[in-house]
């Protein structure tokens, strides 16, 4: 019932596919409200992170999480490198020398990356951020440990919460970001940090749903 | 649309090619990770000037590096930060044991990218001061949010440090000057057409062929408002109205005037833009003392402009007119 080095691996690998798999549509959302290259920019950074993990040998989660991190603040670029990069950092940090994590080991390596991003971007919760989506996942993935429920179950309500907070920028106002340059404009869309953010999580529940049956 | 490229992939590098083979005698250029360092850099005992932001801006920043004015920049893909990783290796190549002022235009990626470098390269033992421009008011400012763009004042910044900082001029002194000419001046941009990264290969918005955006920043994004297109006149107007009131611009005040294409405007139509910023701040009794004309602070080939002041006094008018000897903007 936990979190392997092998499944963060996959976590990894499939968070690349899933970025690509849409990043015309996370460049749509960038342009609409931003400068069009969210999904070209972290295409380029997970491709790099993919290519870091697999030269990192060894079962060390929190070596394979900074690996990412590392990778993601020297090739995105814009305000995505600097804040994924720190959440894949911290996430790291709080994960040094574990070769696995239950829910509890995975909350707060969640939690740690989360306070990351917000020391470093200074967005509070309805800024129409990559916080919306983060915050609320943690939140649910702290509820579920609380309820006593099963890892499985854990991601996806975070995943579900994850999901709500994306929908919920849409009627926000920016005001972080370069969407805030908009003003009243960015009324109506939805925020494209907060879409790659929620996909973090989805992908999460697709790989790590596995780990129930060890 | 049609641009004059090999790969939309290879733009950036390829662009950097060019400005090594034209430039040698001023600057180097890295690929790994990538910058533009003034060819004789670092100079010692002189403090660095490090700059840099998004590709597609050209000539800024990398057109700006030379004597009198940038040690280094970094260039990042088409509108996007270039990373810490660039500035921190920009920033050791140009210490020249007096601290490095980085000068950092206010967009989200380039604030947390430079701060990621400063705290990298403090932790080797190197001085470095940061100081952000915000000159647009096109944006509220606020300090909920994101805050204000750096825009033109930029450019004229790191003009008026660099001279200072040819003076062998303290880092503390360098970065208060560069505070001083980002709070006296102000800018705000229009745009008559979209641009195009060579990347999206699409237009950043569709505007009408009778509409215009206004207050615009510098990556194709939308601008505040979008509005009829209208005479010269009345946009030189509107943009000037809104940057003297801001500040405000008072009468008996001496300027420098920076009129700045987009990058897809002719220089005949910039003229016209300044011979009717001419009479707009003559009839609020302002006296342009120095100007800038041309293409600068450019958003690939948009159409379109932006205006920007400073407020001038002596050692600002002074140290502009300092020489200055870089690919894009030379002054002797």
């Amino acid at each position: 019932m936990s979190i392997t080095a092998a499944d963060v691996r996959a976590w990894i690998g499939a968070y690349a596919r899933t970025i690509s798999e849409h990043r015309v549509e996370l460049v749509k959302l960038d342009t609409a409200i931003g400068d069009a290259d969210h999904g070209t920019n972290m295409e380029r950074g997970m491709k790099a992170a993919v290519e870091k993990v697999d030269a990192t040998d060894g079962d060390d989660i929190g070596a394979l999480l900074k690996a990412v991190g590392m990778a993601l603040v020297s090739k995105v670029g814009g305000a995505a490198g600097p804040l994924y990069g720190t959440l894949f950092l911290q996430m790291g940090m709080a994960t040094t020398g574990r070769d696995s994590l239950d829910l509890a080991g995975w909350a707060g390596a969640l939690e740690a990356g989360v306070k990351g991003v917000q020391a470093r971007g200074k967005a509070e919760p309805e800024d129409k951020t990559m916080i919306d989506a983060l915050l609320p996942a943690v939140e649910a993935l702290r509820a579920a440990e609380g309820d006593g429920a099963a890892l499985g179950d854990a991601l996806h309500r975070s995943a579900a919460a994850a999901e709500e907070g994306m929908k919920a920028t849409i009627p926000l106002e920016a005001r972080k970001g370069r969407a805030s340059y908009l003003g009243p404009r960015s009324v109506g869309h939805q925020d494209p940090g907060a879409t790659s953010a929620h996909l973090l999580l989805q992908t999460a529940v697709e790989t790590f749903g596995g780990a129930e049956r060890r | 649309m049609k641009k004059l490229i090999n790969d939309p992939d290879a733009v950036v590098r390829e662009a950097l090619e060019g400005i090594e083979a034209a430039h040698a005698d001023k600057v180097r250029v890295v690929y790994d990770p990538m910058m533009i360092v003034r060819a004789d850099a670092p100079v010692q005992g002189k403090v660095g000037i490090v700059s840099g932001g998004g590709s597609g801006h050209e000539p800024m920043h990398g057109g700006f590096v030379g004597a009198g004015m940038l040690d280094a920049a970094c260039p990042g893909e088409v509108f996007t930060s270039p990373t810490p990783d660039q500035m921190l290796e920009a920033t050791k190549a140009v210490d020249g044991g007096a601290g490095v002022l980085h000068i950092v235009k206010n967009y989200t990626g380039d604030v947390l990218n430079f701060e990621m470098a400063a705290d990298l390269a403090k932790g080797e033992g190197i001085e470095v001061e940061a100081v952000v421009t915000n000159d647009d008011v096109a944006v509220q400012d606020s300090l909920y949010t994101a805050g204000r763009r750096g825009v033109g004042i930029t450019v004229i910044a790191e003009k008026i440090c660099g001279a200072a900082a040819e003076e062998r001029r303290p880092l503390a002194d360098v970065a208060e000057l560069c505070r001083r000419v980002n709070d006296q001046g102000r800018s705000m941009g229009m745009a008559l057409t979209a641009c195009v990264t060579p990347g999206s290969g699409q237009p950043s918005f569709d505007l009408g062929d009778d509409e215009m955006e206004i207050g615009i920043g510098i990556h194709g994004e939308p601008g505040r408002y979008r509005e009829q297109l209208a005479p010269a006149a009345d946009i030189v107007e509107r943009l000037a109205t809104a940057i003297v009131d801001d500040l405000p611009y008072a009468s008996g005040d001496r300027v420098l005037a920076f009129v700045n294409g987009m990058g897809g405007t002719p220089l005949i139509e910039l003229y016209i833009v300044y011979r009717e910023l001419d009479r707009f701040l003559q009839g609020r009794g302002i006296t342009i003392e120095r100007r800038l004309i041309g293409n600068y602070i450019t958003s690939l080939e948009m159409a379109g402009c932006s205006i920007t002041l400073l407020r001038l006094d002596d050692e600002l008018t002074r140290l502009w007119d300092a020489p200055a000897d870089t690919p894009a903007l030379r002054i002797c």
